[in-house]
């Protein structure tokens, strides 16, 4: 187990090389430099910088050198915690990003643990009573929380909780409760905010996840050994739970790293127009400002993120399922 | 290899003159009731498929946002720019069908007036006034399929305004934009899509049919493309386009964006499919008949996966609508002239606009429906791609 751990943290290696360069080279893109298009926005709002400091920052930056080199420069710095310096915000990437990953993280965490809670249960009961009305009904929302795109349903829920509900639903914290000292209270309203946007996030892979699920368990319940299982006498209770549940969920351990992707998109949508501290926000508007290193370090720990959360869905189907080969 | 090229020739020309005359032996010698069971593949799965009621209907919404999206620039009231100043931020109107009992469709003339407390603009309609609805009235001039000149739109008013969904900021009415916008929003996902399937399906199939170092590099390939989380990687990608492009570029760079990670999913499914297809005999069998791979894979490994190819491009349909709606709110995707159903939402991004004018919301539910009667239809064509299963 812990050399095919080993194994599987090295392989990730060179695919993190190839996606540092990829990631590099979209930075890249637009044409000019960033220190060119800072100097345009600053021209633009009246003060200007004079050509030496202009050329000290391209000195510094290693702009004025071959792709390879600044190639070099940016990515060298990772393993020492330096993402570079975002230009828009004067000040260090990761001093920026690094409360906001927390957020981003918190929110993906609990989407999953929201999904796995709902869809785990709701897809027993619809294998179990196939073509019954509430498997009809649940899988009928399933197809409707797949289809409701998750920006819709921030607006939606924005609208809904001010217009209807008139309580506040974007940021993490009610307007009044914004300079208040921690509290229970203050606790509490941050509760509030934090639900909507796990909830919403989670929806779309609520619906996959209740699917696969009910797929899943309809095909072991066909089984022999559940047949063999319920002429023994067994309760058809534990039949269920012990017999066919504990097989049906295994696909969906790697189910789960297949939903990552979509959460860290979604919560970059999500964090967006609910306006939470999440580094969607940071992440658009580096990318229109043309902030490099601040969108390319982004979208790198994201990825990052990705391949761990890969990483730990796999482990986790090893664990859960010893049929599973670590050659 | 000539002498190869003649056999298979030859072969192929036996082979077609037997499948005429196994068919015709198979009419004479079989009964009606027989005969249903040598329907074709594709018989049985339009049977199974029109079963699936659900799915009947997602196909028919589909086709109807279609004819819509074909025809809109007549269907919709308004052209795509027209200003009704006086109308900014109008709520959607009721339309009355019955005047005095006969069908008469008209709606009230408006008073525009201000809050007294907020000073907001408010219109208050005035039930003395009735204007009456034409059908098929003149109105400005715009081009039929793009080609066609013409001024006749399918409904509109003489005097005043008929705006079934409200109006925007500049009193455009939001309507005709949703129904001209959809003409994007929908075509976007066929191109997305069929580039995707242009590289998915030779790479796929390629991957499956010749395993060794090709599959593993077209593998490679994908699981790097993959290990990226795809609205983040089409955002910086997006936001890398020029400004100074042309709209019509920038809606086409989006589509290869959107396709270089969709061609992806497509190129796996299809090649687990191949990879069970290849060990079949009447591949070994054309291999042996000195068919050359090129033929193999153009004329029996893509036919044989064909309806799986229409399942996987119908399933991908929403995900392409999704992220070109996704895109072009955040303000990354297509930009103003154009309309799609997200550009319209990138009002709705506003919430203190959206608080008070909550109708600029209504393209979102557009986008919903559609990607809705996707799932549907595609789920549908899924059960029925297999029609050998009950």
């Amino acid at each position: 187990m812990i050399s095919y751990i080993i194994k599987r943290i090295l392989g990730m290696i060179p695919t993190l090389i190839i996606i540092s360069i990829i990631i590099f080279l979209i930075v890249q893109l637009p044409p000019g430099d960033f220190v060119t298009s800072a100097q345009a926005e600053i021209a633009a709002s009246g003060g200007g910088m004079d050509a030496s400091a202009v050329e000290a920052m391209r000195v510094r930056y290693g702009l004025d050198q071959p792709m390879l080199v600044q190639y070099w420069k940016w990515v060298s710095g990772f393993p020492r915690g330096d993402f570079g310096f975002s230009l828009e915000w004067s000040a260090p990437v990761w001093d920026i990003i690094a409360g906001r990953l927390g957020w981003t993280f918190l929110l993906s965490g609990l989407a999953l643990v929201f999904m796995w809670i709902v869809s785990i249960p709701i897809g027993i009961y619809s294998a179990r009573h196939k073509y019954s009305l509430g498997d009809n009904v649940f899988s009928f929302l399933g197809f409707l929380g797949l289809s409701i795109p998750d920006f819709m349903l921030s607006l939606i829920w924005l609208v809904f909780a001010t217009m209807v509900l008139g309580i506040s639903a974007s940021g993490l914290y009610s307007p009044q409760m914004f300079d208040a000292p921690w509290s229970l209270v203050k606790f509490f309203d941050l509760l509030n905010h934090l639900w909507p946007p796990v909830v919403i996030m989670g929806i779309v892979g609520t619906a996959e996840l209740i699917r696969i699920m009910r797929g899943n368990l309809l095909d072991i319940l066909n089984q022999q050994y559940v047949t063999t299982a319920r002429s023994k006498g067994l309760e058809e209770k534990v039949v269920v739970k012990k017999y066919a549940v504990r097989m049906a969920i295994n696909p969906l351990i790697s189910v789960l790293g297949m939903q990552i992707p979509k959460m860290i998109s979604s919560s970059i949508i999500v964090g967006l127009v609910l306006s939470f501290p999440t580094v969607g926000p940071i992440f658009l508007r580096a990318l229109i400002t043309q902030d490099m290193y601040l969108a390319g370090a982004i979208l790198l720990l994201m990825t990052v993120m990705l391949l761990i959360g890969n990483l730990l869905a796999d482990i986790a189907l090893a664990w859960v399922d010893p049929r599973i080969r670590y050659e | 290899m000539i002498d190869y090229q003649e056999k298979s020739e030859h072969i192929k020309k036996l082979y077609e003159r037997q499948s005429t005359f196994d068919e015709s032996i198979a009419h004479q010698m079989m009964s009606s009731e027989k005969l249903a069971f040598a329907t074709s593949q594709w018989r049985m799965m339009w049977r199974k498929f029109i079963r699936n009621r659900i799915a009947v209907v997602g196909g028919i919404v589909i086709l109807l946002f279609y004819l819509i999206a074909l025809f809109a620039n007549f269907i919709a009231p308004y052209t795509l720019q027209e200003r009704m100043t006086k109308y900014s931020f109008l709520a959607p109107q009721r339309i009355h069908f019955f005047n005095e009992g006969k069908f008469q469709p008209f709606v009230y003339g408006l008073k525009g007036s201000r809050d007294p407390v907020t000073l907001m603009r408010v219109y208050v309609p005035d039930p003395e006034k009735r204007i009456p609805v034409r059908f098929f009235i003149r109105g400005e001039p715009y081009k039929l399929i793009g080609l066609i000149p013409a001024s006749t739109h399918l409904f509109g008013v003489e005097e005043g305004i008929v705006s079934l969904l409200g109006t925007d900021g500049q009193g455009r009415d939001m309507f005709s934009r949703i129904i001209i916008g959809s003409q994007l929003s929908l075509t976007i996902g066929l191109v997305g899509v069929a580039l995707s399937l242009i590289i998915g399906a030779f790479l796929g199939v390629s991957s499956g049919y010749f395993g060794g170092w090709v599959d593993n590099l077209i593998q490679r390939m994908i699981e790097i493309i993959r290990s990226f989380p795809p609205i983040p990687l089409w955002m910086a990608l997006t936001a890398a386009l020029p400004s100074h492009w042309s709209p019509l570029r920038v809606y086409f760079a989006i589509t290869v964006i959107l396709s270089l990670i969709g061609w992806t999913w497509l190129a796996r499914q299809l090649r687990g499919k191949v990879l069970a297809l290849r060990e079949e005999d009447f591949i070994m069998a054309a291999q042996l008949a000195g068919a050359s791979n090129r033929w193999i894979i153009f004329r029996h490994l893509i036919p044989a996966t064909f309806s799986h190819i229409i399942v996987i491009s119908t399933l991908a349909m929403p995900a392409m609508i999704l992220a070109e709606s996704a895109l072009s709110f955040l303000g990354l995707g297509l930009r103003p002239p154009l309309t799609s159903w997200g550009v319209l939402l990138q009002q709705a991004q506003n919430i203190q606009v959206l608080l008070l004018y909550p109708w600029l919301m209504i393209p979102g539910f557009f986008v919903a429906i559609s990607i809705l009667a996707f799932n549907f239809l595609g789920d549908g064509l899924r059960d029925a791609a297999d029609p050998y299963t009950v």
